[in-house]
């Protein structure tokens, strides 16, 4: 069987795995979050970036070859992930005590997990408005942070396109497939894929949140690295 | 104008029945739509959505993704000044505010009226006749204060474009030095004539042996790109000319289109012929909109020739045409999976590699994407052969150069030498004195000190794209690195993380600096983004942000310590003005209303 | 043996709650033992309006009007070691909120056109208030800061181990159940 070394451990992958796949299987973490398991990988949000014989990769779009060697948990890399949490909490607004999402949210727990002190870069606090409109959903685009999975399970799983990235750079956001801008006058329904795979607290189902009390969520419960594969909220 | 114009479905539809239906046009429809109607109304993207059969999300999508593209009204009038350092050093600056200031607009908003926008944009390439500015797509260059009083008379008086001053409009090649590419007497048909009497093979034996590099920065073989691409199984294989001069200080592409076009179209049909390609494309930047027409009739006189269409020059089964594609303004797109991502008319995102294009490209097939050099260059050798080439140039970099020189010389324009020429030389010939420095390959390229001005253009020194922007003792190259870095920013595709905040937050940081805010603390920070950028970007965008910064500091670090004018640290903004507000709104002005420097 | 000189610790609450301090006091009995290895400078806890020389300063809240600039700058001066303590203080947090909104759009909002107010209310400018900075900031935006622990509140075992990290000179680090951001 093929194999590559993973922090000088071995892991063992079958053909067509990529790098991600193959340590999920093998029970071993790398800092992910524009990753699922079953939305096709794009590598943007770079959290799973490992050396490869040397050289940096994104983990979830990179094939696992026999022999490689490659470098995950090292302070190097978990120094430069802090510092891509850190962008990511600057560049929108994050504000956890007010989210519905905290303690079920993969960002927070992320930087829980790579001891995020601070967000450290000066913020740029946007101005994102709520999309309220849906029935049964809320999108709160303060949280977004562009990973894109929504998307992906919309278009390739639901078949609907409810989401898309639009503009460039900074000013990148997620955008509804309808004129109105709204998410009610689009097809998207609770039944979606999309609607259970939002990383962040940015596509909240209304009347359900802080049901769970502190201390009982996902993450207050286990660390993000003892999670082989992340509960869908 | 057509802004205002009700829309006109029947000319939409006769836009879309032109592409085919085909959605990967979207993004050539999209610009053709919005040069009929201004910009890109709702009822334009529905409609589209329904004719093409794909949802509206996509279409705004890709229209918001490219500067040029406008889901909302932008003017009858639509003014960019390139915002390239070179513009600025001959007073871009100024001269965009006085046209706001006689227009009454500020910038990057649309007049009260409808009437005009007047906003900046990333380097036209017109370096050599800045500074310049580009009016509803097409370039106007030599701006000077009269000429920017005179376009403000005819925008207030509403002259059409086509009443304006001719001589406006006019675009100089400026050609300085020749060497075998432009000294050519370039026959049409010469090169496929060559390539027919030699075999596809034994040509790319020649190209094999001319040892001819890419000439778009990254100095690839060209032969094992084609050997690759030939190799690779494929439905359809594809030939794509990079024609996306997007490098800022770079603007030799403009010339080779303007005047060498059968030269670098000739090198794409060779190119498929050897690797089997029907069909071919030229991605061409929207700032060169205005050779649009020119480039379809070389392609007319071409097929006209039987040099393109069915059995090129008689030669049965030797089918090809070209197609030209236009960008809409993103520089990413000159990555070349950013550009094929464009083709298919999506957000120019670049790809994650491998695949590589030689196997994966254009509709997942095979393609080639070479530079407009490259292309010219090759057909320069299928007439002359690889050794006459090869024998050109150093050993690792054979052939000649075309550089495109700007900034504070005597003579700026184009000048081609064989490869292995000195920053020196090219510094004597364009008469440019008293340099501190010179950026070679534009804002993701180099920057070089006098002290290395004996080094070498050539991929195993100095690589290059072929921007030479020069600088002379006047010149602040803090505020250049500045202007590059704002570049960036805005050029960003906004994919991954690190660059799509980290540009961002590196412009902020030189913007703290230039603001008279920066500290030792701010110049670390400085770095350990520029690291950050350099080791987790998706792509070379966010590889390169960084090299202007690293370079001027080590180089030019003086420009930066003058910057540093507190020992601790500072906040970004003033505190006093962050209270401008509050008084204003509760009418104190006591000294407790005030806060002063950092204590 | 003397015992060594005991650290100095300042503590203030900015755009804030107090509710860092309620944490803080949460060490309970471990109170004790804070107060053998330090004595409180200015705090609300003594009541000491400025504070000299200190080692210490515990900030919660972030930097809303030019007071929080005032104190926020004492304590840098005063500190060798400043901590940024909870949310407020680490990201804006809830004062932050306001962000997004012009300051005249607020002001005019709460002091002119919302519902209730008695006729000729006005934007008070009476010179003893201190006026609002056109945005909220975190204290790293302003000062620099050393230390920061996370929280709405950081819990009482967060504050402390933080504490008897720097203490100790080691690196402060807050492992799973003690990190928290809300």
């Amino acid at each position: 069987m093929s194999s590559f070394t993973l922090d000088g451990q071995t892991v063992t992958f079958d053909a067509g795995q990529t790098i991600m796949q193959a340590a999920l299987a093998a029970g071993i973490y790398i800092p992910r979050l524009c990753y699922h398991p079953d939305l096709k990988p794009h590598g943007s949000c770079k959290l799973c970036t490992v050396k490869v014989n040397g050289r940096q990769a994104s983990s979830c779009t990179y094939q696992a070859q026999d022999g490689l060697v490659v470098e995950s948990n090292t302070s190097e890399l978990n120094d430069e992930r802090r510092a891509l949490l850190q962008m990511l909490f600057v560049e929108g607004n994050h504000f956890c005590p007010s989210c519905e999402a905290s303690g079920n949210c993969q960002l927070q727990a992320t930087a829980y997990e790579l001891q995020m002190m601070t967000p450290h870069y000066d913020h740029f606090y946007p101005d994102r408005p709520l999309d309220a409109s849906h029935p049964d959903y809320l999108l709160d685009f303060n949280r977004c942070i562009l990973c894109s999975l929504c998307i992906r399970a919309s278009r390739d799983v639901d078949g609907k396109n409810v989401f898309a990235l639009s503009g460039r750079g900074i000013n990148t956001h997620l955008i509804v497939n309808a004129a109105s801008g709204q998410l009610a006058d689009t097809g998207f329904s609770g039944d979606d894929k999309a609607a259970h795979v939002c990383p962040v607290g940015v596509i909240l189902k209304k009347r359900s949140g802080f049901r769970v009390p502190i201390g009982k969520r996902s993450y207050d419960i286990r660390s993000i690295g003892d999670l082989a594969e992340p509960g869908e909220s | 104008m057509p802004d205002t114009a009700v829309l006109d479905i029947a000319y939409l539809d006769a836009i879309v029945e032109r592409h085919g239906r085909d959605a990967n046009n979207l993004l050539q429809i999209l610009v053709e739509a919005q040069e009929r109607y201004g910009y890109l109304p709702p009822a334009v993207v529905d409609a589209l959505a329904a004719r093409l059969a794909i949802p509206r999300v996509k279409i705004e999508g890709v229209a918001e993704f490219y500067s040029f593209l406008h889901l909302q009204p932008h003017g009858t009038y639509r003014v960019l000044f390139s915002d390239n350092i070179t513009d600025h050093m001959l007073g871009s600056g100024a001269l965009m505010k006085q046209l706001c200031h006689e227009l009454w607009v500020e910038p990057g908003k649309l007049s009260e009226d409808g009437l005009v926008s007047v906003n900046a944009t990333s380097c036209t390439g017109m370096c050599d006749q800045a500074p310049a500015m580009l009016v509803n797509g097409l370039p106007i260059a030599n701006l000077s204060a009269p000429r920017v009083e005179n376009i403000a008379e005819l925008i207030r008086k509403r002259v059409p474009l086509a009443d304006w001053p001719a001589e406006y409009f006019r675009i100089e090649n400026h050609i300085r030095r020749k060497d075998v590419l432009l000294n050519s007497a370039f026959q049409p048909g010469s090169a496929l004539a060559a390539l027919l009497a030699r075999g596809g093979a034994q040509t790319l034996d020649e190209i094999k042996l001319s040892r001819l590099r890419g000439r778009g920065g990254a100095g690839f073989s060209t032969a094992a790109k084609w050997e690759a691409c030939r190799a690779a199984a494929g439905e359809q294989h594809y030939v794509v000319c990079n024609a996306d001069e997007g490098e800022p200080g770079t603007f030799k592409d403009r010339v080779l289109l303007t005047s060498y076009a059968e030269m670098m179209i000739e090198g794409m049909t060779l190119c498929a012929h050897i690797i089997g390609a029907r069909q071919g494309f030229i991605y061409l930047r929207g700032e060169y909109r205005y050779l649009l027409d020119h480039l379809q009739q070389v392609l007319q006189r071409c097929r006209e020739q039987n040099l393109l269409g069915q059995d090129i020059l008689g030669s049965a089964g030797f089918d090809f045409d070209i197609t030209i594609h236009l960008g809409a303004g993103a520089y990413i797109c000159g990555e070349e999976s950013a550009l094929i991502e464009s083709l298919e008319g999506k957000r120019g995102t670049p790809r994650n590699r491998p695949p590589f294009p030689v196997t994966h490209g254009y509709l997942n097939q095979p393609t080639v994407v070479n530079n407009v050099e490259t292309f010219a260059a090759a057909s320069l050798i299928a007439l002359n052969g690889g050794a006459w080439y090869a024998d050109i140039g150093t050993p690792a970099s054979s052939g000649t150069k075309l550089l495109s020189v700007s900034g504070d010389c005597e003579s700026p324009g184009i000048y081609e030498y064989p490869f292995g020429v000195t920053v020196e030389q090219v510094l004597a010939d364009c008469g440019a004195s008293h340099t501190q420095a010179v950026q070679i390959s534009g804002a993701a390229g180099k920057c070089i000190a006098p002290a290395e001005f004996g080094r070498r253009i050539a991929f195993e020194d100095i690589p290059t794209a072929g921007a030479f922007m020069v600088f002379d003792q006047r010149r602040d190259m803090f505020e250049v690195a500045r202007n590059f870095v704002h570049f960036f920013a805005h050029e960003s595709c906004g994919f991954c993380t690190p660059c799509r905040v980290g540009t961002s937050l590196l412009k902020n940081m030189m913007d703290k600096l230039a603001h008279g805010h920066g500290s030792p603390y701010d110049l670390t920070e400085i770095e350990q983004l520029d690291q950050l950028l350099l080791s987790m970007s998706h792509c070379g965008l966010g590889h390169s942000a960084c090299n202007p910064v690293l370079d001027t500091i080590a180089k030019f670090r003086p420009a930066y310590d003058r910057r540093l004018a507190h020992r601790e640290y500072v906040p970004a903004f003033n505190l006093d003005r962050a209270l401008t507000q509050a008084r204003q709104m509760t009418g104190r002005n006591d000294a407790g209303a005030h806060l002063g420097e950092y204590e | 043996m003397t015992a060594p000189p005991k650290l100095k610790i300042a503590t203030t609450s900015l755009a804030g709650c107090f509710g860092c301090h309620m944490s803080l006091l949460d060490i309970d009995e471990r109170l004790f033992d804070l107060l053998e290895l330090v004595e409180f400078d200015r705090s609300p806890l003594t009541d000491i309006k400025h504070c000299g020389a200190c080692d210490i300063g515990f900030i919660e809240g972030g930097v809303c009007n030019a007071e929080n600039v005032h104190v926020l700058r004492e304590f840098r001066a005063n500190c060798r070691i400043l901590i940024a303590v909870g949310a407020c203080a680490i990201n804006g947090g809830l004062p932050a909120q306001r962000n997004h909104l012009s300051l005249p759009s607020i002001l005019e909002e709460v002091y002119h056109t919302s519902i209730g107010l008695a006729p000729g209310n006005a934007i008070p400018n009476d010179p003893e208030l201190p006026l609002p900075l056109d945005k909220v900031h975190p204290l790293h935006e302003v000062v620099k800061i050393d230390y920061f622990i996370p929280g709405c509140p950081p819990s009482a075992d967060a504050i402390w181990k933080v504490l008897n990290d720097i203490l100790a000179g080691r690196k402060p680090e807050l492992g799973h159940g003690l990190m928290h951001y809300d």
